[in-house]
């Protein structure tokens, strides 16, 4: 279908943007890559009066090295994001989700910061970004501020973002050494959604299990932890048995929602059979 | 005269690239939504958000004031003139049709049924004018599960109906006399198994949405429409609108994908050709994706009882199939024929002795179904090929060894069937022997075996699907029994030009199939012509002036054997020439390689191109010859054909998640004689994509409203190259003796044969685990909770 008419401008700079942003007011929509925004006017499901296209505002471009940081520009798409050395070195778990993310074509329109910002449950970029403990970098009117992905991601598709923010940018600390990553997804066809996604990262010390964190795509309204496994994993031997007993925590404090992909108790049985893989893949076993 | 030229090389049996991709791939060509005329309008459809409702009022005011706006117009507008959406096949003499309005007048019966339609200046006008049309509907009670539609005090879908049944039809052996009553059958039953399974409802998802675009010339019409039938809608269109038929012409441009998708006459071109009509200017509608997914026709959609009966050695005894068969809200154009035409399926390649098939067709508030890939022949299919494995079983024998015992014997064809079909050709042993090698079969089974001793999280599972299918629709006679409302013979017509080249005009019109490429190979050969020099023709009313259409496996079996019959007419008239112009007895000329040769005197020869230009120029022809080298011939076949293969699949299925993977796929098909391999192996990957997709990924689901919750593609899980293995295909190669070019058809071989070869393989790997069945699409939930339920 044919979207409802609506005002478009493209700003060049990220000022330019906020001001845009500012004047339009609160039924205008930022477009990014657009691969989720589109659909949604194609079907006429949102009818925004204008539309602040970001997409030529080189600020917002690539992925730059920030001492114990890298940081991913937001208009960096996952076909960058994927392919970066910074990431790829710095951030495994960040190329590797990214690499499951929908199909070739979305990926090369589709953005880093966008994804996140949409803040769909079932995007595999949340648990990523919750387990890795970024930042998320928003430029308002009245200047730049950070905001922790604990803190960022509030209800379904909504972010702690302020109605006249723009995402300039994700902090994504240095994956340290010693640490490992995985992120394992499960989805019925190459392009779909995750029904269930895990992204886990796992420090070992002494054929240990020293710490864990646990990121859970599309168990809730928003990306989880799996608080309760990341305690149970503390400290566990790094062996089958005792991994699969703590990952069977991992759906505890969750709130999966029932839908045509899966019923609530089959994602949080996915929980945490998923979670057992993502360790056991994580640590070599 | 033009210099003789060598003999082509034989076409038929080439695998040659399809000279019509580059302009169906690149998309520069003649789309129907491509197509701009000056002056013309668009539509958009306003389309109901109830699965079963009154319609109280409708204000259009505001949507007619809106800019760019020229005409809005609702069912009652046109409820004088709209006639009923025509369905073709009353299966039974007391059928119960309630008509299907285009625009809805009174009452709406599933969700996106059109009820107004906008002309505007744009699409975009247009669209946006349907945000301010209003509509008062007053909600009925969805009729949605089949079983208690059919139950006493059910709601009624339709107000001017009794009861929700269309209608039963009903076989049984005994009373045909095709074999034996079915009642002694069951009485006598050493063992009897009895299954139910569900055939969900699908969505053909064609990759071009419809399209129709209509100009009103004169007191007549020309359809563009992105149709697999410009002929039947040419005729439907004249019945329905009353409009004279010689006042019609149907084009079908380049149509890209049908998979029965586009046989119907739609509410959408119906509605187009009024409104263009009305309105007097050319007018076009073309789909969205989402429109399409709710109101272009589903598949499938069949409760199955199935009860099978066999002696303890395990000879079969009896087969009884009742259906319940989904109609959905109305009947299109073959509606109820297609649970019909899978009756003379059930059967397959068993020699049962007694046989029963009773189907219900049940109204529903829901999309009416209609053809998809295969109608009828791959629900047959999969439910005996599902309940032969789940008597293997119960009898404690290999499935494979049952089959056997019990398919037709390659030296017992022709053979005739408990439902009376005559299969004239085909050889089960050597297809499945060369399956079972291909796959490693023996060594599948002993790692099998590991995996359960082991108790493996991950268990393999085999499966098997030996089948057949009728192809080459049909014998006119046979339609007629089956009270079909048109034949089943098809047309076409050559024209020798006077340079050489050659003209083929076929009824067959095709949406993808390769139809231009298979066409010239036959008639290069059968004319001694290059392959280049050929141009065939098809798919607008004014040129191919009459045809049947493609559906059914059936262009190259009985259209492709129409322009054998057109070309030989041609090398008939040629002769007479040559004999002329060779100055010999035309019982002494011997055609061959394109040359007219005088037998024992070698170098008197003529070619057919330069016989082309002597009936041009006519300056030398034998008396009372007409100045023309051109042909026409109608073929009506005998019989079907009946393709066959044994597909085989091996499956890896993750117990924990439910997760099924398809770890290889073998498939050996016979379909005869191949005119091009390459297009014969593209109809088996594409056709087991959407076989596999059946048994794997796809249902349209509708809530307890009656809302289609699968209403865009990604909640109707459709599967890509990504999600399906390599696929291995082989042939053997059983000649049909039913058509010279030996031929059975292909078009739908793949889907029909892969859905139970699959199921059956995830069935296989989880039996151990108590596990009998799960419903399709075998997801990984249903599994997983298969597996649950089983081991509780």
């Amino acid at each position: 279908m044919i979207p409802a008419s609506f005002d478009y401008t493209r700003p060049s700079s990220v000022a330019e943007a906020v001001s845009a942003i500012g004047e339009a007011g609160e039924d205008a929509k930022v477009l990014a890559g657009g691969q989720s925004l589109i659909p949604v006017l194609r079907l006429r499901l949102s009818a925004p009066t204008t539309l602040i296209d970001i997409a030529r505002i080189p600020e917002l471009q690539g992925v730059t090295d920030d001492g114990d940081a890298i940081l991913i520009g937001a208009m960096t798409t996952h076909h960058e994001v994927m392919r970066n050395a910074l990431v790829c070195e710095h951030a495994p778990l960040i190329a590797q989700a990214t690499a499951t993310v929908a199909d070739p074509q979305v990926r090369h329109r589709g953005t880093f910061g966008g994804a996140l910002v949409h803040a769909d449950p079932a995007g595999d970029l949340g648990a990523v970004a919750l387990a890795m403990n970024c930042e998320f970098v928003a430029q308002g009117p009245a200047g730049e501020r950070r905001i922790r992905a604990a803190d960022f991601f509030v209800d379904y598709l909504t972010t702690a973002l302020s109605a006249d923010e723009l995402l300039t940018a994700i902090r994504v600390p240095k994956t340290p050494a010693g640490w490992s990553t995985h992120y394992e997804k499960f989805n019925r066809v190459a392009q779909a959604w995750a029904i269930v996604g895990v992204a886990a990262m796992v420090r070992r010390e002494n054929g240990s299990i020293a710490e864990a964190r646990i990121g859970l795509t599309n168990m809730g309204t928003t990306p989880l932890r799996a608080a309760a496994a990341e305690q149970a994993l503390a400290g566990v031997d790094v062996s089958a048995g005792a991994i699969a007993a703590a990952s069977s925590h991992a759906a505890e404090g969750t709130h999966a929602p029932s839908d045509l992909s899966g019923q609530a108790d089959y994602r949080e049985h996915l929980a945490r059979v998923l979670t057992r893989r993502a360790v056991l893949t994580a640590v070599g076993v | 005269m033009t210099a003789v030229a060598d003999a082509p090389a034989q076409e038929i049996g080439r695998s040659r690239t399809r000279k019509e991709d580059q302009h169906l791939i690149t998309g520069r060509t003649t789309w129907t939504d491509n197509i701009q005329i000056a002056g013309m309008l668009h539509l958009a459809i306003l389309r109901s958000p109830m699965a079963h409702a009154r319609i109280v009022s409708i204000d259009t005011t505001e949507a007619a004031a809106r800019p760019g706006v020229i005409a809005v117009l609702t069912g009652a507008d046109v409820a004088d003139i709209q006639g009923t959406v025509p369905c073709a096949w009353p299966v039974t003499p007391d059928m119960v049709n309630p008509g299907h309005p285009s625009l809805a007048v009174t009452q709406v019966n599933h969700v996106g049924e059109a009820v107004a339609v906008v002309a505007a200046r744009s699409k975009a006008e247009a669209q946006d004018a349907l945000e301010a049309i209003d509509v008062d509907y007053e909600q009925l009670d969805p009729v949605l599960d089949m079983e208690a539609a059919v139950a006493d005090g059910a709601t009624l879908v339709h107000p001017n109906t009794t009861s929700n049944k269309s209608f039963t039809w009903a076989f049984e052996s005994g009373a045909a006399g095709t074999g034996a009553p079915i009642e002694a059958a069951l009485a006598d039953a050493e063992v009897t198994v009895h299954r139910r399974f569900i055939q969900q409802r699908l969505i053909p998802a064609f990759m071009e949405p419809r399209s129709t675009v209509v100009e009103p010339i004169g007191d007549g019409v020309t359809i563009h429409s992105a149709t697999q039938i410009p002929h039947i809608m040419r005729l439907m269109m004249a019945l329905t609108l009353g409009i004279p038929e010689h006042k019609v012409r149907v084009i079908a441009p380049d149509v890209g994908g049908g998979f029965g998708g586009k046989i119907p006459v739609t509410p959408e071109e119906i509605i187009t050709t009024m409104v263009a009509r009305k309105l007097g200017r050319p007018c076009k509608f073309t789909e969205s994706r989402s429109e399409s997914i709710m109101s272009a026709h589903h598949g499938r959609d069949q409760i199955q009882d199935i009860t099978i009966t066999a002696k303890r050695d395990g000879t079969v005894t009896g087969l009884d199939v009742h259906l319940y068969a989904d109609m959905g809200a109305y009947l299109r154009l073959v509606t109820p024929g297609v649970p019909v035409l899978g009756a003379f399926m059930f059967n397959a390649i068993y020699k049962f002795p007694a046989y029963r098939f009773v189907c219900d067709g049940v109204f529903t508030t829901k999309t009416p179904t209609d053809a998809y890939r295969g109608a009828g022949r791959p629900e047959a299919t999969f439910a005996i090929e599902r309940i032969m494995d789940e008597l293997a079983v119960e009898l404690g024998m290999d499935p494979m060894e049952l089959r056997r015992k019990n398919w037709i014997k390659h030296e017992e064809f022709p053979f005739t069937t408990v439902c009376g079909l005559t299969y004239d050709s085909g050889n089960y042993e050597a297809a499945t022997d060369k399956a079972l090698a291909l796959i490693g079969w023996d060594d599948l089974r002993a790692e099998q075996a590991k995996r359960r001793a082991d108790n493996d999280p991950v268990q393999l599972g085999l499966g098997i699907s030996t089948f057949t299918e009728m192809c080459g629709l049909a014998p006119s006679r046979v339609l007629g029994s089956l009270s079909y409302g048109a034949g089943g013979w098809e047309h076409a017509a050559i024209r020798m030009l006077p340079s050489g080249k050659v003209e083929v005009i076929t009824g067959a019109s095709a949406h993808g199939q390769g139809h231009e490429t298979a066409f010239s190979q036959i008639v290069a050969d059968r004319l001694g012509v290059a392959f280049e020099d050929i141009e065939i023709m098809h798919g607008d009313t004014a040129i191919s002036h009459k045809g049947l259409d493609t559906y059914g496996s059936r262009s190259l079996a009985v259209g492709g054997m129409a322009i054998v019959r057109a070309a030989d007419k041609v090398i008939e008239k040629a002769r007479k020439i040559a004999a002329h112009l060779l100055e010999a007895n035309e019982d002494d000329l011997e055609f061959s390689g394109g040359q007219f040769g005088v037998k024992g005197a070698p170098g008197s020869t003529i070619g057919i191109g330069d016989i082309a230009l002597a009936t041009f120029a006519a300056h030398n022809l034998p008396d009372g010859v007409e100045p023309s080298l051109d042909s026409d011939a109608t073929y009506d076949p005998e019989n079907f054909s009946f393709p066959h293969g044994t597909h085989l699949c091996a499956v890896d299925v993750d117990t924990e998640t439910g997760m099924v993977t398809i770890r290889k796929y073998v498939c050996v098909d016979d379909v005869g004689t191949p005119i091009n391999p390459l297009i014969v192996e593209g109809q088996v990957h594409g056709g087991l994509a959407q076989g596999i997709a059946q048994a794997l990924f796809e249902e349209a689901i509708y809530d307890d409203n009656g809302n289609l919750t699968t209403g865009t593609f990604i909640d109707y899980t459709l599967p890509s190259a990504a999600d399906l293995p390599s696929f291995v295909t082989d042939r053997t190669e059983t000649p049909a003796t039913s058509n010279p070019l030996g031929v059975k058809g292909v078009g739908e071989a793949g889907t029909i044969a892969s859905t139970p070869a699959v199921v059956n393989a995830v069935i296989d790997a989880l039996r151990p685990l108590g596990v009998k069945d799960v419903r399709m699409p075998c997801t990984p939930e249903r599994v997983w909770r298969a597996i649950q339920e089983a081991q509780a």
